[in-house]
């Protein structure tokens, strides 16, 4: 089971961006290469198209059963960015259409571009009023900030839209007790659990959110495909017009090889699940102990109660003072190890995170943070590496730093 | 050596980049993000520039087989040379940002954070050679193609920033970078070249300026007679030596042409006049640059007032940091905030920012220049 990554240039490379997108299972990859040479539109009456379609409803099937869903909750999408776009924009105009008085979409500071781009564009295009409810330095909702939003007003929430788990620092979210406070008055709760799947255990049912984005490169799956798990009797009005596919909330000719392929990630993720998260927060823990000692004034960001309620298995988030975060990720890259710094623009130019900025850190703390993220392909030897790397590249790092006088106040205006 | 090859999405920094790869060196693509253009949904977003430079420039460093990376450096450019700009301007002066721009930006910022990050040297696109020079250091050449010839606005660089800059197109014609650039399977071949301020998207300056000034209307002044012939709508729509645009209704008396004479940012005043009366020969300047030793003696050689401008025969004399230049004969047109760069034959000896213009006379002696 344990594939060799290697990076695009075929090299064979510590990969420590699993957050970003996880290698294919070769099990997934075998389904869609068989998959993709049969001919026929799902959408198509003759038995082709039979055959295609019954692939494709047999995946909705393996998916909800493996999320605690129904089938006809399932919703395909083309990934995670249009799932967040779909639920959000969906849910506000359908619930403020039955309601003009609901004009409010309550979400926090700490959300996925994905979500807090369409509500910045709703607040703009559509009059929504967005409030970004504070967290804490974890990275947490104040359930109690929500409480406040909600009660002296629970007529004028539209929405509700926070992250099963952070994809940046890891910490996973209150979804319960948001589920509690915006059902007591009757409000949708949409989850970005891109993050989750395959890491915590999820279940649709239980947890009571009325909509739910999943991805499939993030979970062994291929590029490009996704769903909306989303409740039969909540009204989404669609983004996309077209064929009426996908109960008319997504038109789109449905992708079944993608499916097919999702849908086998999915299962093995989901049923590999507890002994995953097992492994991945040993070697997390022992990354975090080993980098620390190597850089004894590395901080960890996120939640430092490590258990896998309160934090992605996966997940490591370390801020290296005096280092500027991009120094350290090609540095690292130089050495063949693969991070990430947080948000990057299409530019590729590296933003202060969001994330770290609504967590209470500054600028300068903002961007000296490195994120490692592992996956079912990360081994021992993969720690191994980047502990071997990382004294020296923080040492070159806070050189750079210095020279290009990273941290210092430069003059005003 | 490891090298860092600055592209900027142009033909002639993915055709420099490629041949330091040729030339053996461990080479790394880097693009600098420089303008401070925030998209909208972003909170936080710095440097987004051109996306669809960073984007040739990232297609040039996979042909070629390099790493790429953006470098956001937005905040010092905007405060070392959009805001330099601007001050310039509006005190009346006429600066260089390109040369503002190689000083503290790409051979400072960048080459103290290359070398800190271990990289040997910062390779640009630049047209400049760079050759032993006289006493075992490192001489700066014009370009072989001396129609783009670049000297002049590198003429800024110390010995220690030219001891770690490759220019690997300086022996070469453009008409053949471009030919390279094919031959290599670079998309950027046939782009334009870039001309304008990079950082005033529209080409547009006098309104890019009076957004950040405001309009500073004031008078346009006979320099000779000294009547007021009308009124100009701000300062930094002029340089000297400038005659298009002045909007002066009624010809001079005799039918000539006028010219920009002098700029008063203070009282808003652009004083014109006649072609003659633009002829300077003696120059001041400051902030001296020497890409090797000061000169000590006078230096008799060349001097180019101005970008793509020509060369002017020259006695120049440095005292710490004044600099004193003598025209052989006058040249025209001469604006304070641009760059005296000083040649020895093809050699780049420094520069200085010209400070003030001293209008031919032809009964004064040389007393300008000192024993």
């Amino acid at each position: 089971m344990n594939q060799t990554a290697t990076n695009g240039a075929g090299r064979a490379s510590v990969y420590l961006d699993h957050a970003a997108s996880t290698p294919m299972y070769p099990e997934a990859l075998a389904v869609m290469a068989q998959q993709m040479a049969s001919v026929g539109n799902p959408s198509s009456l003759h038995a082709s198209g039979r055959a295609a379609r019954r692939v494709v409803e047999e995946s909705r099937e393996l998916i909800a059963q493996a999320l605690h869903a129904r089938p006809g909750e399932v919703v395909f999408t083309s990934g995670g960015t249009e799932s967040d776009n779909l639920a959000v924009k969906g849910l506000f105009w359908a619930r403020r259409a039955q309601d003009p008085r609901r004009t409010r979409i309550l979400s926090t500071a700490v959300e996925h571009h994905a979500v807090l781009d369409p509500l910045h564009w709703l607040a703009d295009d559509s009059s929504a009023v967005v409030e970004l409810l504070p967290v804490n330095r974890c990275g947490r909702l104040e359930t109690e900030a929500l409480r406040e939003s909600v009660e002296p007003d629970p007529a004028s929430v539209a929405c509700v839209s926070v992250m099963w788990a952070n994809n940046e620092v890891g910490t996973v979210q209150p979804i319960h007790d948001v589920v509690e406070i915006a059902h007591a008055h009757g409000i949708p709760v949409h989850t970005d659990a891109v993050q989750a799947v395959g890491q915590l255990p999820l279940h649709f049912a239980a947890s009571g959110v009325d909509a739910m984005t999943l991805t499939a490169h993030k979970l062994g799956g291929p590029y490009g495909v996704g769903a909306l798990v989303v409740r039969r009797d909540l009204e989404l009005t669609p983004l996309l017009h077209g064929g009426g596919q996908e109960r008319d909330i997504r038109s789109g000719t449905i992708d079944a090889p993608a499916i097919a392929a999702f849908a086998t990630a999915v299962v093995m993720s989901v049923e590999r699940q507890a002994e995953h998260a097992v492994r991945m927060a040993e070697l997390r823990d022992q990354l975090l102990r080993r980098v620390c000692e190597q850089v004894p004034d590395a901080v960890m960001n996120g939640d430092n109660d490590c258990a896998v309620t309160n934090r992605l298995p996966g997940n490591a988030h370390i801020q290296f003072p005096g280092c500027e975060g991009d120094s350290l990720l090609m540095l690292l890259d130089a050495r063949g190890i693969e991070s990430s710094t947080g948000s990057a623009c299409s530019a590729g130019v590296p933003q202060a995170s969001h994330v770290l900025l609504a967590m209470g850190a500054d600028d300068v703390r903002a961007r000296s943070a490195l994120r490692f993220s592992l996956g079912h392909t990360s081994t021992q030897g993969d720690v191994d590496a980047l502990v071997e790397a990382i004294g020296p590249v923080v040492e070159r790092a806070r050189a750079a730093g210095i020279a290009s006088g990273f941290g210092v106040a430069r003059k005003a205006g | 050596m490891r090298v860092l090859a600055a592209m900027s999405g142009g033909v002639d920094s993915a055709v420099a980049a490629a041949r330091a790869v040729d030339a053996g060196h461990d080479v790394t693509g880097i693009h600098l993000a420089l303008s401070r253009n925030p998209q909208s949904y972003r909170t936080g977003a710095r440097g987004c520039c051109t996306i669809e430079d960073a984007g040739d420039a990232r297609r040039a460093a996979d042909v070629i087989g390099i790493p790429f990376y953006v470098w956001d450096l937005s905040e010092r450019f905007h405060e070392d040379v959009v805001e330099d700009f601007v001050a310039e301007y509006a005190a009346g002066r006429t600066p260089n940002p390109c040369m503002r721009c190689n000083e503290k930006i790409k051979f400072s910022a960048v080459l103290d954070r290359a070398r800190a990050l271990g990289f040997d040297a910062v390779a640009t696109g630049h047209y400049a050679q760079l050759l032993p020079g006289p006493s075992g250091d490192i001489a700066m050449h014009r370009a072989v193609d001396e129609s783009k010839d670049q000297s002049y606005v590198l003429g800024v660089l110390t010995q220690e920033q030219l001891a770690h800059a490759l220019f690997p197109l300086g022996d070469s014609r453009k008409d053949d970078v471009r030919i390279e650039a094919r031959s290599r399977g670079l998309a950027v071949a046939a782009k334009p070249d870039s001309h304008d301020v990079c950082f005033i998207a529209d080409g547009d300056t006098a309104g890019w300026l009076e957004e950040r000034l405001g309009s500073g209307d004031g008078e346009l002044v006979d320099g000779a007679t000294g009547k007021v012939l009308g009124r100009h709508d701000g300062t930094f729509r002029f340089t000297i030596g400038q005659r298009k645009g002045l909007r002066i209704g009624r010809p001079a008396a005799d039918g000539r042409p006028r010219y920009v004479l002098d700029i008063e940012p203070v009282t808003g005043t652009v004083v014109v006049g006649q072609r003659e009366a633009l002829s300077v020969d003696h120059i001041s300047g400051t902030s001296p640059r020497w890409c090797g030793a000061t000169p000590s003696e006078p230096h008799h050689g060349t001097v180019q007032l101005r970008a793509h401008g020509t060369e002017h025969a020259a006695v120049v004399n440095v005292s710490g940091d004044t600099v004193r230049i003598r025209l052989l004969e006058p040249a025209q047109g001469v604006a304070p905030g641009q760059a005296a760069v000083v040649y020895d034959g093809s050699r780049v000896v420094g520069s200085c920012t010209i400070t003030q213009a001293v209008r031919h006379d032809p009964t004064r002696a040389a007393a300008f220049e000192p024993a």
